[in-house]
């Protein structure tokens, strides 16, 4: 590309917008098809007066979030009050940016990449960045002045930190496979290796998984914003906007978690058994599938499947209590991680890796 | 008194003290308990209640006995037909009248479906408190079938008011029977589906056994009646120890737990649903013919004394008081309400655990704030 | 199943006439008159321990109500319990006699015997003002029944480890299931505030045309 502000400037603006928005779309539309899968699930319709369907709901929900009015209790500490959804939110849409969706492909003679850009260090930002938001969450349970809010804030604030190391470790043990840190490298190792890292790396996919449940604050693991404990916990004293921006940081959280999964453990973009299918793949069947479509579909597809997930234990669940919760990250998850990384290692020094 | 420093329950203590309620997710109406909490441990917890107070004992002495029926329903909203039972069985013993066997076993009919009906609600809500969402749209649904029942026979779903004193205002409607037979025979079907949902999950264990303890004794002390009771291991029911209409003729059996713990509670719970299954379709087996009302006076005036009858309703014993001057408005009716009293032991179930525990223990209490509150 | 599923229901044992083969619903009701039962077997247990407190003992509808003095309801109370073996206060309350010579009010109290289901009903007689020896040192469930009852007829009870208010608030003036007590209620304002609204005013009643 010729014009460096073209390839600087305009390329990434088109697709951080084009990120950010299909993001925030996604999230909502999320909401949207846990509430229709959740009533299917619970013997109910669901919403079906908005639009063919009820496929508009999200749209009246955000439209309804806007005018709604914003109220800031008098005896909040306003400031860190109105930080915390920015705190929230910020750090949930900035993880995308490293997320890979796709291999490049040609658009009008110019190289593009379906993805912001590869750091090498792209697994280490995100998790260095998703670690942001749980500020958001504490500083806004802290400055509603509310002690429902003060309790989810704290409860999330040592839940969150206590997850963060076991899935950290379950992500050590992808990168032990995969030998990079960088997401699109990882993709590549796992189709060299011609494995999902979900087979070799079993019990870390669990318990990154479940974590990433813990994290996203969901189901069995929804301790800070309870309803029926916390009336809602850190969000209790948001409204409007400020609400809409904690419930957009929620789900666009699930949709980095599946997505962080898709790419570390089902091989991102590519189409399952990578190289045990590929004659089927390679077949006329699918070729006339422009790349771009094939691989990001595949990517939306693994990662609906996560979200579906996500939504499916809300439906089963009951809650786990603080300790409860407590003692299953401390006492199960950290030692089972550690010794699954243990073992990964030496899997990997034993057979030789992908090195 | 009067200002609201000196309704602070608790003013020179350095935890944190929080309401929850009246206006609370979990608190099922407008109870409000005064928590005192060391973190997330609970130090002390005081339920502050009055809320739903209504006057309903005032309201009874100003009404005839028949008149008095529809506010009973409005005490346990969601156990209208054992509210109406205590009420015409007390009236009814006072004047020596004896119940038609057709209207009787209406009535038994009506109240063990409404004991299921109301173990529904407390299944359903209590399993929401605990994070478990599914299960309140499938209990609910069951509900629905019964209110269904309801509506035919008598007109309302909620507050039926489907009992008088003497007997019964009307006969079954045509195919009642059967149909009530049609929701009895699969009801059990669906009791065991929500087990599986629940029974053996792990964390609706984890959150429910060891939780909410009360031992035998304590539970006698503190005056518990019902599934609280019964979940303590003590083999009490009204229905076998006085019993009323024609329970005695009727074979079932009364489950009991052994720890006294919410899981127990729920056990119980679970089982007395099988238990009305089984009375139901007894009755409806040995419905005998003939009529509904017995020959009562035109104004009902029982005469000069005091009585206290008491039925056991889904909640615990449910008694009614009357005394009576030989007029026909009760000179005092007062209730023995089987959630005030399930309620205060509370805070001795809850001293010492956590937040968490406190919204299981007042879902596995099952309290209706219109009886406590009156 | 039983095999008693198909057996015909039993007719109701009921005071039949010996000629009229009338069913016992269709004939004219048989009311229970009240008897004095000073020789029932519950009263005598009662006597036997305690020879002096049964003032009166009455039996209507084969229930025993027994008057006992006020001063001494918690003896016989925590003899009933430790002796006599009524574990349970099924309930307490009282009744309100406005006009009554030997005291205005009756409190009420029901116990339970779990060994034999034996009810016995304890009434004592109090007029007003007068102190009622609290029995929640005898049964934690009295609490909140003898709370109850102060709050719906202002009668004190001694000893009461926290008599307050239960289901009306604290500042509510006047005890509602008291006779003289209007039925329609009366204005008692939001006295939780008396500051916004003073005592014995209360929220203006926001009629029409005012």
């Amino acid at each position: 590309m010729a014009n460096p502000w073209v390839a600087f400037l305009l390329v990434p603006l088109v697709k951080i917008v084009v990120i950010l928005g299909v993001v925030i779309l996604l999230a909502a539309y999320l909401s949207f098809f846990e509430r229709k899968i959740l009533a299917y699930m619970q013997i109910r319709i669901g919403p079906n007066r908005v639009g063919p369907r009820g496929w508009l709901q999200p749209i009246a929900d955000a439209l309804k979030l806007f005018v709604k009015e914003d109220i800031l209790p008098s005896r909040a500490e306003k400031l860190v009050y109105m930080l915390g959804p920015v705190l929230v939110t910020a750090p949930a849409l900035v993880v995308f940016s490293v997320i890979p969706f796709g291999t490049g492909f040609t658009l009008f003679g110019a190289q593009v990449t379906p993805y912001l850009t590869d750091v090498n260090i792209g697994i280490l930002f995100i998790l260095g960045v998703s670690s942001v938001g749980v500020y958001g969450i504490i500083l806004g349970g802290w400055a509603s002045n509310n002690k429902f809010s003060l309790m989810g804030g704290l409860r999330s604030a040592a839940q969150l930190v206590s997850y963060e190391v076991p899935m950290g470790f379950s992500v050590v043990a992808v990168l032990l496979m995969a030998n990079s840190l960088s997401l699109v490298k990882i993709v590549e190792a796992q189709k060299s290796a011609g494995v999902w890292f979900v087979f070799p790396g079993l019990v870390a996919f669990f318990i990154y998984f479940v974590c990433g449940v813990a994290e996203t604050n969901r189901n069995p693991f929804d301790l800070p914003e309870a309803e029926s404990e916390l009336v809602a916990g850190f969000h209790t004293e948001y409204s409007g906007m400020k609400f809409a921006f904690y419930f957009l940081a929620e789900y666009a959280n699930m949709i980095v978690i599946s997505s962080i999964a898709t790419v570390l453990f089902l091989g991102g973009w590519l189409p399952p058994f990578p190289s045990w299918l590929a004659g089927v793949w390679a077949s006329p069947v699918f070729t006339w599938i422009p790349p771009v479509i094939w691989n990001a579909g595949w990517f939306v597809v693994k990662v609906f499947a996560f979200l579906f997930v996500y939504i499916w234990f809300r439906g089963t669940f009951p809650r786990y209590r603080f300790d409860q919760l407590m003692a299953l990250g401390w006492k199960v998850f950290i030692p089972v991680s550690l010794v699954n990384l243990v073992a990964v290692a030496l899997g990997v020094l034993l057979i030789g890796g992908p090195r | 008194m009067g200002n609201l420093e000196a309704m602070k329950p608790f003013p020179d203590s350095e935890e944190m003290e929080i309401s929850f309620g009246p206006q609370h997710p979990a608190t099922h109406g407008v109870l409000r308990v005064m928590v005192k909490l060391d973190g997330e441990r609970i130090v002390d917890a005081k339920p502050v209640i009055g809320y739903l107070h209504r006057g309903t004992e005032k309201i009874f002495e100003r009404e005839t006995y028949n008149g008095a029926i529809p506010h009973t329903d409005r005490m346990d909203y969601t156990a209208a037909a054992t509210n109406n039972q205590g009420l015409v069985g007390a009236v009814e013993k006072m004047m020596g009248i004896t119940v038609p066997p057709r209207a009787a076993y209406i009535r038994m009919i009506l109240a063990e479906l409404q004991r299921i009906a109301s173990h529904t609600i407390w299944l359903g809500t209590h399993a929401l408190d605990i994070g478990a969402q599914s299960p309140f749209f499938y209990t609910f649904e069951e509900r629905e079938k019964i209110l269904d029942l309801y509506e035919e026979y008598c007109g309302a779903r909620l507050t039926l008011n489907a009992m008088r004193v003497g007997g019964q205002p009307y006969d079954l409607p045509e195919g009642w029977s059967g149909r009530c037979r049609t929701f009895i025979d699969q009801f059990p079907a669906r009791i065991a589906e929500w087990e599986r949902l629940l029974t053996t999950n792990r964390i609706w264990k984890l959150r429910t056994v060891g939780v909410g303890v009360i031992s035998a004794e304590n539970a006698v002390e503190w005056g518990l009646t019902g599934p609280p009771l019964r979940g303590s291991g003590v083999k009490w029911d009204i229905r076998k120890v006085f019993p009323y209409d024609h329970y005695d003729d009727i074979d079932f059996e009364i489950p009991i737990g052994g720890n006294g713990d919410t899981y127990d509670r729920y056990l119980v719970r679970m089982e007395e649903m099988r238990q009305s299954v089984r009375i139901v379709q007894q009755c409806l087996a040995r419905l005998p013919e003939g009529p509904v009302m017995a020959k009562v006076p035109k104004v009902i005036k029982p005469p000069k004394g005091e009585l206290y009858f008491s039925v056991e309703g889904p909640k615990g014993e449910l008694g009614y008081y009357v005394v009576s001057e030989g007029g026909a408005n009760p000179y005092r009716l007062h209730v023995r309400p089987a959630c005030f009293i399930n309620l205060q032991a509370l805070p001795e179930m809850v001293r010492g655990q956590l937040v968490a525990d406190l919204i299981a223990v007042i879902g596995t209490l099952d309290i209706v704030l219109g009886e406590i509150d009156r | 199943m039983s095999d008693q599923q198909n057996v015909p229901p039993q007719a109701p044992s009921a005071p039949q006439a010996p000629a009229a083969p009338k069913a016992p619903w269709e004939e004219k009701p048989v009311t229970p008159v009240p008897q004095d039962a000073r020789d029932h077997a519950l009263v005598r247990e009662i006597v036997a321990v305690l020879p002096d407190v049964v003032l009166e003992a009455v039996e209507f509808a084969g229930q025993i109500t027994a008057t006992v003095p006020c001063a001494r309801i918690g003896e016989v109370c925590r003899t009933c319990k430790e002796r006599l073996g009524y574990s349970f206060l099924v309930d307490l309350t009282a009744v309100d006699w406005q006009e009554r010579p030997q005291g205005r009010f009756d409190v009420v109290y029901w116990v339970h015997r779990f060994s034999d289901s034996k009810r016995l009903r304890l009434k004592v007689n109090v007029a007003e003002g007068v102190e009622v020896p609290s029995v929640t040192g005898v049964w934690k469930v009295a609490n909140w029944m003898e709370r109850e009852v102060f709050d719906m007829f202002g009668i004190y009870f001694s000893d009461h480890p926290n008599l307050e208010r239960i289901l009306t608030w604290e500042g509510f003036n006047g005890h509602p299931l008291r006779k003289d007590f209007p039925i329609e209620g009366i204005d008692t304002g939001a006295a939780v505030y008396p500051e916004v609204y003073p005592p014995g005013g209360g929220p203006v009643a926001g009629g029409e045309g005012e």
